[in-house]
């Protein structure tokens, strides 16, 4: 690969990650603080590209680039990210990746107590991970006599919808969904993928995930309204 | 997708406004690469309608998704380790290492293993890293003991254990001591049996231009040599991901000695970030302390994405020899570890 073609595929990846934290899009991918290390990273990879760029402008290459064959051809993969960032530009994961993935509640279990809900907000904001914690290993204790708020997307296992959030610990390569089922009327028009927000009361009951034996809350639902999926889809 | 329209103009702008890098005069031989290059851009351009339905498939979209996150998420690490080698090659004296390390090798490797605690970043950052001390002089058993315990037990993957596993401190403790109980033997080991043409190290050139000139030379080289070697990583890790149910992990769980090598093998296969394996150790709940434990000390040591970095950075013979001690000397150390402290 000649200076030129690889200032061309650096500058590529340099300005692909520029421009996913540009867009925001990078919070398809990992977590918001990675911002902070997309930016300098592709700012670095845009100067060197402009170094390499007017190193080959000028012609100062040292003939056959020192060692006869040039570059190593490996390089050229690098614009198999460069498709993803910019022309595939994959959305966040969904629905096909939470039902086949078992439910995460692990990383909160062994927390002793839970803090008490505010009295004087109505209804109370939790995520879907918290309140799964507060209903599994607290049986719902702080949440009796609250009225709750989950915002997710819809999923189904077998014919039953259920809420889902994907729990990124990283990059979206580790994503995990927390499942929660919904107890009481449920409208039948909910599609896969939909993002919602959900009102409703702690319920005792509870469900298992048959992909890996985790238990799975239940809220007792008093409404279901669509919402536009929120700019960081991960939780 | 709310940018579809808008990323084509996006690209086109990104190829053309930076003036260095399409230079316009470019000298006969064939098919070069910059017009290689041209011609796989306007190829991707016009074939984005194609692209898209290719991709709209679930599978598709969540394998690329996580490919594209784990390019992401890798390549500022990447981008760090390959800054840090090249100031390395290019600012310190080599005499700095000579007097830095201690001269047994004996003595040197455990010395690294602790030092690797200094370099706060994951393993993509420290295979360039070691590339750059073994070109220094720095012995080489030294310099592996140093790539293999700084991603586990640097500072940021100390607290990250320890937040994955609250109240459960001797998690950290095990993983911390299993990491460099293997990052040593492996070093000694190598001390011991290793040859030194099992390596091939990519060369630098020397330059006359100065020292800024090399290290901006050596990050260009660097990261397209080991940025190539990831995208095969992250492809691999993003097929596994994606195409191996997780239903077949279930049964394996409940018997000790499978729960163990289960993981062991998982952590190869998934090449999660040391900085995050915990987060995802702690939620694989039906295994083991001590499966989970070996799933955080063979991640940092061995995964695909590593090997394939490996090969790139020290050459195939050497990688073909180095990944199996490494995943034997993991597991070995986690579950002695595992034994003492959990």
């Amino acid at each position: 690969m000649r200076r030129d073609a690889q200032a061309v595929v650096l500058l590529l990846v340099g300005g692909g990650m520029l421009r996913l934290a540009w867009t925001g899009d990078y919070l398809d991918y990992v977590k918001p603080y990675a911002f902070w290390l997309i930016v300098p990273a592709g700012i670095l990879l845009v100067a060197v590209a402009a170094i390499t760029g007017v190193q080959a402008w000028r012609g100062s290459r040292e003939t056959d680039d020192g060692h006869g064959h040039g570059e190593p051809k490996v390089a050229w993969l690098l614009l198999a990210p460069v498709v993803g960032m910019l022309l595939v530009a994959p959305d966040a994961l969904g629905s096909y990746e939470a039902e086949r993935t078992g439910t995460v509640l692990g990383a909160e279990e062994s927390r002793s107590s839970y803090p008490e809900l505010p009295d004087d907000v109505d209804p109370v904001p939790l995520t879907l991970l918290d309140y799964a914690a507060r209903a599994i290993f607290d049986e719902g204790q702080t949440l009796e006599g609250h009225r709750i708020q989950l915002r997710g997307f819809i999923l189904y296992d077998g014919d039953e919808p259920q809420l889902a959030r994907m729990v990124v610990s990283c990059c979206a390569a580790d994503a995990r969904p927390v499942k929660i089922g919904f107890d009481g009327e449920v409208p039948a028009d909910l599609e896969p993928d939909q993002w919602v927000e959900v009102v409703g009361e702690y319920s005792p009951r509870q469900g298992r995930d048959e992909i890996n034996g985790e238990l799975v809350p239940y809220i007792e639902v008093e409404s279901i309204t669509a919402i536009e999926a929120p700019d960081n889809e991960y939780q | 997708m709310p940018h579809n329209g808008a990323v084509s103009a996006d690209l086109a702008d990104d190829t053309g406004t930076p003036a260095p890098a399409a230079p316009p005069r470019a000298r006969r031989r064939g098919l070069t690469s910059i017009e290689a290059l041209a011609l796989l851009l306007v190829f991707g351009l016009t074939a984005r309608p194609g692209l898209t339905d290719l991709f709209a498939a679930p599978v598709a979209q969540a394998w690329s998704a996580r490919f594209v996150a784990v390019c992401v998420q890798a390549f500022p690490f990447l981008v760090l380790g390959v800054a840090l080698s090249a100031a390395i090659s290019a600012f310190v004296p080599a005499d700095f290492f000579h007097k830095a390390v201690p001269k047994r090798t004996a003595l040197a490797v455990p010395v690294a293993g602790v030092a690797g605690a200094v370099l706060p970043a994951c393993e993509c950052a420290s295979v360039p890293v070691a590339g750059a001390l073994v070109r220094r002089g720095v012995a080489p058993a030294a310099a592996f003991t140093f790539m293999l315990a700084s991603p586990a037990i640097n500072p940021i993957v100390v607290v990250s254990t320890f937040v994955a596993f609250p109240g459960n401190p001797e998690m950290v403790a095990a993983r911390v001591s299993a990491s460099l109980l293997a990052a040593v033997t492996i070093g000694w080991l190598w001390a011991k049996l290793g040859k030194t043409e099992w390596l091939r190290l990519p060369q630098h050139r020397h330059h006359e231009d100065g020292r800024w000139a090399a290290f901006w030379d050596a990050i260009r080289h660097d990261f397209l040599h080991a940025g190539g070697y990831l995208v095969i990583g992250a492809a691999i890790a993003a097929s596994l991901n994606t195409l191996v149910p997780e239903t077949w992990l279930a049964p394996i769980a409940d018997d000790p000695v499978l729960g163990v090598l289960a993981l062991a093998v998982l952590a190869v296969l998934v090449s999660i970030c040391s900085e995050s394996d915990a987060f995802v150790a702690a939620s694989l709940t039906q295994f083991s302390p001590t499966a989970k434990l070996a799933f955080m000390v063979v991640g940092p040591f061995i995964d695909v994405k590593l090997a394939a970095m490996q090969a790139g950075t020290f050459g195939r013979r050497f990688a073909a020899r180095f990944a199996p001690a490494a995943f034997i000397a993991a597991v070995a150390a986690a579950v002695l570890m595992g034994a003492v402290w959990l």
